[in-house]
């Protein structure tokens, strides 16, 4: 593989007598829709938590674009280019839709000590949100209050947000949950048309998705990486079918 | 493309039409004969840029600051030792007193902005009653007691802050001032900072906001203006004691801003003036006029949850069907 953009070595975190990542070490090429499945508990979040910073690993590294970020802070994080959607929807719910991206890209645009011009007529600010909502299909609801949307357009305005960072890498924690069938194709069509523009690590419950989208897949049980490879191989890896996929996994993994 | 700051909002005209009148104030108690009001309508001004600097924090940035008083009481007592000292100089005063207001909010801020919800509350209660003894410990300058102001700040030739219609409309002035620096403020870059902090703190971080320093920032800029309006009251009452900056004055702070409409651009104009009218003339009645008050204030905030500026907007949604 060419030179990772994103390598996780020999990661550890307990919390008290629970292993919640155990010895995990994964590399993620640039341009990779790298999907991570895993049953309940199965430490995805825990994972994601300490690839954003809001988690601090017991020992292990992690290295994004060759540089060591195990121990940077969440916010300088983001400002390098790692940008993520949260498990539970955490848009601003108070502010519009509009509103929301603005901030997304506000964050990445220099120091905000800027106390007198109105963000309102900020060009620099409201064109990228613009073009985040379009991507996802949300520009017609941008002055909506984002507390009024519906919980599908709730995650596509998460996805919105963490576009308009403009970041090399996504980090998606289950974009699909809680969705009807109608809102996670659309999702997937979503998902769909920025693969390849960037890296995207997506944790994700929705075999069918997962399955369609991924370039290769990582399977976690118990905090731990018993497979990776590309989708054709993870179906077929028998330690995968026991562990993971089981009785109703497998019709929709083979769908 | 943004949420209505507009300014012809029904509450912010209502805001606009209460201003012309306070404008015309003066003229109305020459004619009912009763100067008594322009010193009525002076205190009102001067706790409603001390509502409007809590207004920045508490409403557009959720930091519900239970001390805010202090600021009065440190604005005031940097006049009042000034003047004790025979310095008179507004030019001096008023900027000292925004100065160490600064300082304090600064040092305070960065200690009490690492705390989140009750704790904030109580930490920076606990700070406003430290600075209250101070106040009290401060024996040379009259202590409990309170120390009398025998000179208004003086501004040479320029203004003469003893005449009291010339106090009543530099009040009226900054007032107007404070209320659109923060209307400004809350929609600038700045301030989308602080209204998304309110929201959601923890997302501000993720998408790679330090969101402390603006937080400190807002505090500072709150304790600024706040400040001011002590060094106002100060001249107001010729008078400034530990009183000033009694947790209870924090707390009435508190209730003009909830009262008036948390996060809104006029809401500190419509609390403060509704808490002091009110106030006046349920104690001109009953010495408990708070046995009134409070009910008041549970219906306020059980029927107007946006508080007396959403009554406006409310009024104007049900005309128009």
């Amino acid at each position: 593989m060419a030179d990772p953009l994103l390598r996780i070595e020999g990661l550890v975190k307990r919390f008290g007598g629970i292993v919640a990542t155990d010895q995990v070490s994964l590399d993620i090429a640039p341009g990779e829709l790298h999907a991570i499945i895993g049953p309940n508990g199965a430490g995805k979040t825990t994972l994601i938590g300490q690839l954003t910073g809001e988690i601090r690993p017991d020992s292990g590294r992690i290295r994004f674009q060759g540089t060591d970020i195990t121990r940077r802070p969440t916010h300088r994080r983001s400002l390098q280019g790692l940008a993520r959607s949260f498990q539970i929807t955490s848009i601003f719910l108070d502010l519009t839709v509009a509103e929301n991206v603005v901030l997304a890209v506000q964050a990445h645009a220099g120091h905000s000590f800027r106390f007198w011009r109105r963000v309102a007529s900020d060009r620099r600010l409201q064109e990228p949100a613009r073009a985040a909502l379009r991507q996802v299909g949300l520009d017609a609801r941008a002055d909506a209050r984002a507390a009024n949307l519906s919980h599908g357009e709730r995650r596509q305005l998460e996805i919105a947000m963490a576009l308009a960072t403009e970041p090399t890498m996504l980090l998606l924690d289950e974009p699909m949950a809680g969705m009807g069938p109608e809102e996670s194709a659309r999702m997937v069509e979503t998902l769909r048309a920025l693969k390849g523009r960037l890296t995207i690590l997506l944790v994700e419950h929705d075999m069918d998705a997962v399955f369609a989208l991924a370039d290769r897949i990582t399977v976690l049980v118990y905090g731990r990486a018993i497979a990776t490879g590309d989708p054709d191989t993870i179906r077929a890896n028998p330690e995968v079918r026991r562990a993971y996929l089981g009785d109703q996994g497998t019709e929709a993994a083979d769908g | 493309m943004m949420r209505p700051a507009s300014l012809s909002s029904p509450s912010n005209l209502a805001a606009a039409l209460i201003l012309v009148l306070l404008a015309l104030l003066p003229l109305f108690a020459e004619l009912l004969a009763s100067p008594f009001l322009v010193t009525l309508f002076t205190r009102m001004l001067i706790y409603a840029i001390a509502a409007t600097s809590l207004n920045l924090i508490l409403g557009y940035g959720g930091m519900v600051s239970f001390g805010h008083a202090m600021y009065i009481g440190i604005g005031g007592y940097v006049v009042g030792i000034m003047a004790s000292h025979g310095v008179h100089a507004g030019w001096l005063q008023w900027p000292l007193a925004i100065a160490i207001s600064a300082l304090f909010a600064l040092v305070i801020g960065a200690l009490c902005l690492r705390t989140r919800g009750v704790y904030f509350i109580m930490i920076t209660l606990a700070f406003a009653q430290m600075v209250y003894f101070m106040g009290v410990g401060l024996e040379e300058y009259g202590g409990d007691d309170g120390l009398t102001i025998y000179n208004r700040s003086s501004f040479g030739s320029l203004l003469n802050l003893s005449d009291k219609r010339v106090f009543y409309y530099v009040c009226l002035a900054l007032l107007v001032g404070a209320l659109y620096l923060v209307h400004r403020l809350v929609q600038s870059r700045f301030g989308m900072v602080l209204r998304g902090s309110k929201s959601n703190d923890r997302r501000m971080q993720a998408i790679g906001f330090p969101t402390y320093r603006y937080r400190l920032t807002g505090f500072v800029i709150a304790g600024m203006i706040c400040g001011l309006s002590g060094a106002l009251m100060a001249n107001h009452n010729e008078f400034v004691s530990p009183a000033m900056m009694h947790w209870v004055q924090s707390g009435d702070l508190i209730v003009m801003v909830v009262l008036g409409g948390m996060g809104t651009a006029a809401g500190p104009l419509f609390g403060a003036l509704a808490f002091l009218l009110v106030e006046y003339l349920l104690s001109r009645i009953t010495e408990y006029w708070q046995i009134i008050f409070g009910p008041l204030l549970i219906l306020v905030v059980l029927f107007a949850r946006g508080g007396i500026g959403s009554l406006f907007d409310m009024l104007e949604g049900r005309r128009r069907g």
